[in-house]
């Protein structure tokens, strides 16, 4: 999976490419852990992400939880397949999936 | 019918999506249901790598079968290590706040939606989990 971070003041879009899964979901939670200090506004930027799995899902949560107490989190460009298991488990309630 | 044995560990988990794609290439498969196969890898593979042999590590065997009229492919997972039913276990509470949720369970329930027939059998020492999907 390819990480790409871009800040812009408190803004913070983090754009995923490839997959979300049990290998790759802790570089994005080492990545979100050293980024979040500070940001108000967090964007995930899912368009070149295939899929994921429960351990991104685990990840997506947590970065929820941090930016509930300190700003906001919103999830973009989510392709089919991702949307189907944001429905299925919910998720699309607990994030803000634009 | 094509089959690999392997160590169960997580950084094994890339090899053996890359065998199913392998196998699902030649049938055209949809590319929504190879990303669901590969979640479902993903989940299936990474809980027998995390706690079948725990903390040592042991080897499962994952079998690829095309069934046709209708089309489907049927992916069998088979380790020897401890006995677990992932489909004895409750689904999650899919309507909790984020403040409430927990992660458990959530890979097997994802399965389960996206599988068209998910079965176990615990047989001579081994874990036999088998995911059915319609293609």
């Amino acid at each position: 999976m390819k990480i790409t971070k871009s800040q812009n003041g408190n803004n913070l879009t983090v754009a995923l490419e490839g997959r979300l899964d049990t290998n790759t979901a802790p570089e994005l939670e080492n990545v979100l852990k050293n980024s979040l200090d500070g940001i108000t506004e967090l964007t995930i930027d899912m368009a070149a992400l295939d899929y994921l799995s429960s351990a991104g899902l685990r990840i997506l949560l947590g970065a929820q939880k941090t930016m509930n107490k300190q700003g906001s989190m919103k999830v973009t460009n989510v392709n089919d397949t991702i949307m189907e298991i944001f429905e299925v488990t919910g998720f699309v309630d607990i994030l803000t999936v634009v | 019918m094509n089959e690999m044995t392997i160590d169960a560990t997580v950084e094994n988990i890339i090899k053996v999506t890359s065998f199913v794609e392998q196998e699902l290439e030649a049938l055209d498969c949809p590319m929504k249901a190879q990303m669901q196969i590969a979640v479902a890898i993903d989940e299936l593979f990474g809980n027998i790598a995390h706690y079948a042999y725990n903390p040592d590590v042991g080897p499962a065997t994952v079998r690829v079968e095309v069934i046709e009229n209708p089309l489907a492919v049927v992916i069998t997972f088979i380790d020897n290590g401890v006995q677990y039913d992932p489909l004895a276990r409750n689904d999650p509470d899919t309507a909790l706040s984020a403040e409430e949720r927990e992660i458990g369970g959530l890979g097997i329930y994802m399965v389960k939606k996206s599988m068209d027939e998910i079965t176990y059998v615990y047989q001579d020492g081994q874990n036999i989990l088998r995911i059915k999907k319609n293609i």
